[in-house]
């Protein structure tokens, strides 16, 4: 019967939010419309049999299977995989030590310099630091004989400087947001800072690492600029592949390549948070029941 | 940091506490240390160093300039070549390009806000279990390939591309319009490629609005149009703020978007740059770009680090 009145309240909202579609739900259809319809249609013509992107001409997996024979292209692939990994890896540390800093150690000399170098590079045009960077490591080359040549160390210590601030920013927002109780606790009964940061710290904010070296590793994935300017001859990383075919015009592999790219993305998001949300879940339960008892 | 150790170097006598605090104060400097260091080098000196360059003229050598610096016979010289800054203030190419990077990416953040802020407001609006649902909608996209995305653009607007089609079966146009390599092309893209970017900053900014105060300006008698101009709208001003700099800021900048999607009128401070560098090999002309590029971002950057160490301290 509470059941059913509840159903036919909710129908009724439903109903007169369905009615009433206010001006800011609109714009964020047509927002998200923007945002899918082009995708959508790259994977939608990804399956074209005919090589002139706009015509229909049957359904074919053919770009697929030249996909995968392109072997610069798989190649590039492998590495951009590869320096993806150890920039996530290196910038989730890097990250998460800045952001403990500047969200616990209180006043410290240089921290607005610390803290100013830590976000600029979240808006710095890529040319810029593309160009500087390249500098700084023929600089070095002439001045200490290091790096001799360019290539994935040069791009991956690239990647590693920008994506820091980026990794920087979610887990400050999250160790902002923890209660500090528990690591006060922890310091008190004895452990050394090392210990509750490794024991307490981190696994408390082990979501936002998870998500900051997923960001972290997308960001390295899909540099072009940076990485055109500090690599070398032998590594060509897969934006900088697409870049140049794409230059020349349209072509169905890599609409093939994007369909792929976004199908592991769409997957990944979901699982994310599918698992995000049963841990919210779980959470709330568990406070529930902890409150009734 | 100072005054704790000066109240332990005041109280404290050799002894085990004393070796503690030590290790302890040594302990915070080594874990500063390590993240200082790196954005130090990697991050503050090559911008010396583009500065450096950038006074020097461009030579058939390797590295393709002449040194600024030189120490030989136990003199040291200074080279400080002003001509890179005289060409480009010279020619007309260059001061136009910094002012269409400007007017396009400027007119671009526009509109970003216009289709961004509706899209934070209702997200912020939505009921909880939704909005996280929503937010990643709104960011799954920028997790694909920025490349990829505007290749997208590229198959939709061209001359018989999709839009083109399209307009033409609904009768609205009788021939293909160019929009594929023109300026608005280029608001299209950027739009498209930093729409998350404002969207996110907005969002994060609603949501801690106080509710009560809307509820208040409600009560006391304002409009729904009202209590939004007067009170929502001057409340998410830092969202606003935090948004517009991180869509302006980079576009200015922007090299693929107007290579890609833009045409002869889109000649951006970036593919300038890019061109300078990669196919000219004229590495301090390309220097001198990127300085002046920074001097006119400057003040924007400064603008967004206040913004952002502002948010952080409103956090504690």
């Amino acid at each position: 019967m509470s059941a059913a009145i509840q159903k036919s309240a909710e129908q009724t909202s439903s109903i007169r939010r369905f009615k009433k579609p206010g001006f800011s739900t609109v714009m964020l259809i047509i927002g998200l419309i923007f945002l899918y319809l082009p995708m959508f249609i790259l994977v939608f013509y990804s399956f074209n049999a005919s090589r002139l992107v706009t015509v229909w001409a049957g359904f074919s997996t053919k770009w697929y299977v030249e996909l995968f024979q392109d072997e610069q292209l798989m190649g590039a692939v492998w590495t951009s995989l590869r320096i993806a990994f150890y920039n996530a890896t290196m910038a989730v540390i890097l990250g998460t030590v800045s952001a403990f800093v500047l969200d616990r150690f209180g006043k410290f000399r240089g921290r607005t310099m610390f803290n100013s170098m830590l976000t600029a590079p979240l808006v710095m045009p890529d040319v810029i630091t593309g160009l500087s960077l390249l500098l700084l490591f023929v600089t070095m080359a002439d001045l200490i004989g290091w790096p001799m040549e360019r290539g994935m160390l040069t791009i991956w210590i690239a990647h590693v400087t920008f994506s820091t601030a980026y990794v920087a920013v979610v887990i400050g927002a999250r160790l902002r947001e923890v209660d500090r109780s528990i690591e006060e606790a922890a310091l008190d009964l004895g452990a050394t800072p090392l210990r509750t940061f490794f024991l307490i710290t981190i696994p408390t904010i082990a979501p936002a690492l998870a998500a900051g070296w997923l960001l972290a590793f997308t960001l390295s994935l899909d540099d072009l600029v940076i990485a055109s300017f500090v690599s070398g001859p032998g590594s060509t990383t897969l934006p900088m592949v697409v870049f140049s075919s794409v230059r020349l015009g349209i072509s169905p592999k890599i609409n093939a390549m994007a369909t792929l790219i976004i199908v592991v993305v769409s997957l990944a998001a979901l699982l994310g948070w599918w698992f995000m949300r049963r841990a919210e879940r779980e959470r709330k339960t568990n406070l529930e029941q902890f409150n009734s008892h | 940091m100072s005054n704790a150790q000066a109240k332990g170097s005041a109280t404290l006598k050799w002894g085990p506490e004393r070796l503690h605090a030590l290790k302890e104060m040594w302990g915070r400097r080594l874990v500063l240390g390590v993240p200082y260091l790196w954005l130090l080098l990697f991050f503050l000196v090559p911008f010396l160093i583009v500065v450096k360059i950038s006074f020097s003229s461009a030579e058939i050598a390797i590295p393709p300039y002449s040194p600024v610096i030189e120490y030989l016979d136990e003199v040291l010289t200074i080279n400080l070549n002003l001509g890179n800054y005289f060409f480009l203030a010279d020619d007309e190419m260059y001061l136009q390009a910094y002012l269409t990077s400007i007017k396009l990416a400027a007119i671009a953040t526009f509109f970003c806000l216009m289709l961004g802020y509706p899209m934070a407001y209702a997200m912020a609006k939505a009921p909880g279990r939704k909005q996280s649902f929503l937010l990643m909608l709104v960011l799954l996209p920028s997790w694909t390939s920025f490349l990829i995305r505007i290749y997208a653009w590229m198959g939709i607007l061209k001359n018989n591309g999709l839009l083109n089609n399209l307009l033409m079966w609904l009768g609205l146009i009788d021939q293909p319009m160019q929009i594929l390599n023109t300026n608005i092309a280029v608001y299209i893209g950027i739009v498209y490629a930093y729409l998350p970017f404002m969207v996110l900053p907005i969002y994060a900014n609603l949501t801690q609005l106080d509710k009560s105060l809307h509820e208040a300006a409600n009560d006391l008698g304002c409009r729904p149009w009202e209590t939004f101009f007067r009170v929502t709208l001057p409340l998410s001003k830092s969202g606003i703020i935090a948004g517009c700099m991180l869509v302006f800021i980079p576009s200015v900048g922007e090299y693929v978007i107007p290579e890609l999607l833009g045409g002869p009128e889109s000649l951006m401070i970036g593919k300038v740059l890019w061109q300078e560098f990669f196919n000219n090999r004229d590495w301090p002309l390309a220097g001198s770009l990127a300085m002046i590029m920074l001097l006119i971002l400057c003040l924007p950057i400064a603008f967004f680090n206040r913004q952002q160490a502002k948010q952080m301290e409103a956090g504690h």
